[in-house]
C-alpha cells in the first residue's frame, strides 16, 4: 500500500495551487472592478459553464479519492477483509493497554486493530518518528473501533491519542509502540 | 479637535446619540457588545497560539482547555451572533418596511445572549470546565476531571445564550408575516411561503410566476433562521441532558452514563452543530453578500431566482451533511459515511459556489466601483470561503479524513479562514456599510486605521490558517499541548500572524470609539426618547 505522506504530498501540491490561483482570481477581480466596464454584465452561459463544472468537480472528488487512495475501499468493506493479524486494545483512564510491550508487525501485512473504550471517547492515531500521522481514527465507547492498515516500509511507529478526552489526554503517548520489520 | 477631545465627542462632534432610535440604539448595542467579545476570543486565540509555541507557566494545561472550550463558544454565540442577529433584527423590518414585531423581545434577545456568554465564560475560567464544544460523551459528564457544580454553571450561560436565539427566531419570523396596526391585512401564509422557498419552487413549475414577497435578504435570514431554531433546540436538549447528570452528581447519584449511546450522542449533537457551521452561516454570508452586492452596485441581482433556489438547496443541504464529522468513526454505517458525510457534503461547493460567483457579477455589472471598505471587505469575505470552504470538502472524504481528522488542517485552513477571513469580514462589510445609516451620518475617524484593519485582517487571517495548515499537514494534532516544541516553526509563524489580527482588531476598535467618541459609546446605552416602531429618525 502507497505511504500516506504520498497522498497528502498530492493533497498540499493541488490544495496549494487553487489557494494561489484563488488569491490572484479575487484579486484581479478587485483591480478590475475600479476601472470603467464596456457595459453589459456577465453572459448567462459563464454562469452555467460555472456552475457545471462545480457540480463535475463536487462530484469526480470522492470517486477519484476513491479509486486512488489504496486504503479507501478495504476501509468501507472491513468486515468482508481477511487480514493477516489482528490486535485487540483496550483503553481506560486514559491509557492505551497493548496486547504486548511491542506490536511487531512485517512490511505489508494487512492488519487489523481494535480498539474499545472502557469509559470516554478517545482517538488511536498512528505518527512516524518525525510526528507526521500515518492514519488514525476515533475510539468511540461501547462500540468496535477497528481500522485495517498495510505499513510500507519497515520503523518505529507512536500511538497517541487524537481526541479530546479531557486534559489527562494530552499524556496518551505510547512510544515506539510499534515495529514494522522487513518482510524477509 | 485635539486627539482628546475627538477621543470623548468623537469625530467632528458629528454622533448625537440622542437623535438615535431606540432600534438604531439596539443594534450599535449588539455591535458593541459583539465587538467586545470579539476582543475576548482574539485575546483567547493568542493566549492559545503562544502556548502552542511553549506552554505558559502562570497558565496550567486545565485552564488552557478551559480558554480552549470557551474561545469558539465566546467567538460564534457572543460575537457572531451579537452582530449578526443585531443586524438582521434591524434589516428584516428595514428591507420589509415595517416596524419590527416586538422591541423587546429583541431587547431580551440582546441581554440573554451578553450576559450568557459571560456566564459561561466566566464558569469556565473559574471552574476550569472544558468538555470542550464538542461534548463528546460522557466527557462533559465526567465529573472526576470536572467541576459539577462549574459546569451546571457553564451549560446555564449557554441556555442563557439560546433562549435569546429562540427569541431571535420568533421575532423574525413574526415581523415577515405579521400585520401592522392600523395595516391592511398581510398575506401571512404567502409571505412565509415567499421567505422560507417555497414560491419560488413552485414557481418552478408554473407558466404564471407568481410574486415574491419577500426581498431576497429577508429570504436568506428567515431560512437561516430556520437553522438556528433548530441548532437551539438540539443545544438546549443536551444542555439539560448534560444539567441532569450535573444535578445529580451535586446530590449524590452516579448516573448511568451508559444509558445514552456515545455514537448516537454524538450523531445527534452533530446534527444540531452543524447547523451553524454548515447551516445558518453559509445562508446568512450568502445573504448578506447579495444585500452589500445589490447596495454597493445599485443594481439588481444577477440570477436571482437561481440565487433563491440555491439558499433553499442550501438549506436541505445543511440537514443532511453532519456525518462528514464521523467519517472517521468507524461504527457509523458507510453509507451515511459516503452519502451524508462526502456526497451531499460536496454540495456545499456547489451552492457557496454559486453565491461566490452571483456575488462577484453582480459587483461586475456595476463598473466601475470605488473601493470603499464595504466593498473590499465584502471581497476579503468572499475570498475567505473561496479557500476555507475547498478546504472543508478537502477532509470531509473518507480517505483523505483518514490522515487530515483532528489535525490543525481541519482548525487552520478549514475553520480559521472561513471564520476570520470569510464570515469576519463579511460582518465587518456590514459594519462599515450600516455605520452611517445607524449612527446617523457620523463620519470614520481614519481611513488609514481602516485600510489597516484591512490588510492585517486578511493578511493575518490567511496567514494563520495557511500556517497551522501546514502544521496539520505534518502531523499536529488540534486539541493537545507539544510541550517539546515539535511544530515550532509553523506555531511561531501563525502567532505571528495572530498578532496581525490582534493589530487589526485593536486598530478597527480605535477607529470606532474615535469616531463616536466615549460619550457616543455610553449614549448608545442610555434611553431613546424616539417612538420605538420607527427605525430611523426620518426617511433616509
Amino acid at each position: 500500500m502507497v505511504d500516506s505522506t504520498v497522498v497528502l504530498f498530492g493533497q498540499t501540491l493541488a490544495y496549494t495551487l487553487y489557494c494561489v490561483a484563488m488569491i490572484l482570481v479575487v484579486g484581479w477581480v478587485a483591480w478590475r472592478l475600479t476601472k470603467p466596464g464596456k457595459g453589459g454584465g456577465v453572459k448567462p452561459a459563464v454562469f452555467f459553464t460555472f456552475v457545471a463544472f462545480l457540480t463535475v468537480l463536487g462530484v469526480s472528488l470522492h470517486l477519484i479519492t476513491l479509486k486512488t487512495i489504496p486504503w479507501v475501499e478495504p476501509d468501507l468493506h472491513r468486515a468482508s477483509v481477511q487480514v493477516d493479524r489482528v490486535f485487540r486494545i483496550r483503553v481506560a483512564n486514559h491509557e492505551f493497554r497493548l496486547p504486548a510491550d511491542r506490536l511487531v508487525i512485517r512490511v505489508g501485512e494487512k492488519v487489523r486493530f481494535e480498539v474499545a473504550s472502557d469509559d470516554l471517547t478517545y482517538g488511536f492515531g498512528v505518527f512516524r518518528p518525525n510526528h507526521t500521522m500515518v492514519f488514525q481514527m476515533q475510539v468511540v465507547p461501547g462500540h468496535l473501533n477497528d481500522v485495517i492498515w498495510q505499513f510500507p516500509k519497515p520503523g518505529l511507529y507512536t500511538i497517541r491519542s487524537t481526541e479530546y478526552s479531557g486534559p489527562a489526554g494530552a499524556h496518551m503517548i505510547l512510544e515506539n509502540a510499534i515495529e514494522v520489520i522487513d518482510a524477509r | 479637535m485635539s486627539i482628546v477631545q475627538t477621543l470623548i465627542n468623537g469625530e467632528q462632534g458629528l454622533f448625537k446619540p440622542k437623535t438615535l432610535t431606540p432600534m438604531q440604539k439596539l443594534t450599535l448595542r449588539f455591535v458593541v457588545v459583539g465587538l467586545v467579545y470579539f476582543g475576548f476570543a482574539v485575546i483567547e486565540g493568542m493566549i492559545m497560539r503562544v502556548y502552542e509555541v511553549r506552554p505558559i507557566p502562570f497558565i496550567k494545561s486545565k485552564q488552557f482547555f478551559a480558554i480552549m472550550t470557551a474561545h469558539p463558544l465566546v467567538g460564534i454565540f457572543g460575537s457572531s451572533y451579537a452582530i449578526v442577529f443585531g443586524a438582521f433584527l434591524f434589516l428584516v423590518p428595514f428591507l420589509m418596511k415595517k416596524p419590527l414585531w416586538s422591541f423587546k423581545l429583541a431587547a431580551w434577545t440582546f441581554w440573554l445572549g451578553a450576559v450568557g456568554t459571560f456566564v459561561f465564560w466566566s464558569a469556565g475560567f473559574v471552574s476550569h470546565y472544558a468538555p470542550l464544544y464538542t461534548l463528546y460523551w460522557p466527557l462533559p459528564a465526567d465529573f472526576s476531571q470536572f467541576s459539577a457544580l462549574g459546569g451546571a454553571v457553564f451549560i446555564l450561560g449557554i441556555a442563557l445564550v439560546m433562549l435569546g436565539a429562540v427569541f431571535f427566531v420568533i421575532n423574525i419570523f413574526k415581523t415577515i408575516t405579521y400585520t401592522p396596526q392600523g395595516w391592511d391585512r398581510q398575506p401571512a401564509g404567502a409571505l412565509l411561503a415567499s421567505a422560507l422557498g417555497w414560491t419560488g419552487l413552485t414557481n418552478l413549475f408554473r407558466k404564471k410566476k407568481t410574486e415574491h414577497l419577500v426581498p431576497l435578504p429577508v429570504a436568506a435570514v428567515a431560512r437561516g433562521t430556520v437553522d438556528v431554531a433548530f441548532n437551539s433546540g438540539i443545544i438546549l436538549f443536551t444542555g439539560v441532558l448534560i444539567l441532569v447528570y450535573m444535578v445529580g452528581s451535586l446530590m449524590g447519584f452516579d448516573l448511568k452514563k451508559t444509558a445514552i449511546d456515545a455514537l448516537l450522542y454524538k450523531n445527534w449533537f452533530w446534527w444540531g452543530l452543524d447547523l451553524v457551521a454548515d447551516g445558518l452561516v453559509l445562508i446568512f454570508v450568502a445573504g448578506t453578500w447579495y444585500l452589500l452586492a445589490t447596495m454597493i452596485a445599485g443594481k439588481a441581482l444577477f440570477m436571482q431566482n437561481i440565487a433563491r433556489a440555491a439558499l433553499l438547496v442550501e438549506l436541505v443541504v445543511s440537514w443532511t451533511v453532519w456525518s462528514h464529522h464521523l467519517l472517521s468513526d468507524q461504527a457509523q454505517p458507510a453509507l451515511l459515511k459516503v452519502v451524508s458525510g462526502e456526497m451531499v457534503t460536496a454540495f456545499e461547493l456547489i451552492t457557496q459556489g454559486l453565491a461566490f460567483f452571483i456575488t462577484l457579477a453582480t459587483l461586475w455589472s456595476a463598473r466601475p466601483l470605488k473601493m470603499s471598505n464595504e466593498l473590499k471587505f465584502l471581497l476579503g469575505g468572499l475570498l475567505g470561503f473561496a479557500l476555507g470552504v475547498p478546504a472543508g470538502i478537502i477532509q470531509a472524504d473518507v480517505g483523505l479524513n483518514r490522515i487530515l481528522h483532528n489535525t490543525q488542517w481541519v482548525v487552520g485552513p478549514h475553520v480559521h479562514v472561513a471564520v476570520l477571513v470569510g464570515l469576519s469580514m463579511t460582518l465587518y462589510a456590514a459594519i462599515y456599510f450600516l455605520f452611517p445609516i445607524l449612527t446617523n451620518g457620523a463620519k470614520l475617524y481614519s481611513q488609514k486605521l481602516a485600510n489597516i484593519h484591512f490588510w492585517a485582517q486578511l493578511v493575518g487571517g490567511v496567514g494563520m490558517g495557511a500556517f497551522m495548515g501546514m502544521a496539520g499537514l505534518k502531523g499536529m494534532l488540534r486539541r493537545t499541548i507539544y510541550a517539546n516544541g515539535e511544530f515550532n516553526v509553523y506555531m511561531i509563524l501563525a502567532a505571528l500572524c495572530g498578532g496581525l489580527l490582534l493589530l487589526g482588531f485593536l486598530c478597527f476598535f480605535l477607529n470606532i470609539v474615535m469616531s463616536v467618541g466615549l460619550k457616543g459609546v455610553l449614549g448608545i446605552f442610555g434611553k431613546s426618547a424616539l417612538d420605538q416602531d420607527r427605525l430611523l429618525p426620518a426617511e433616509k
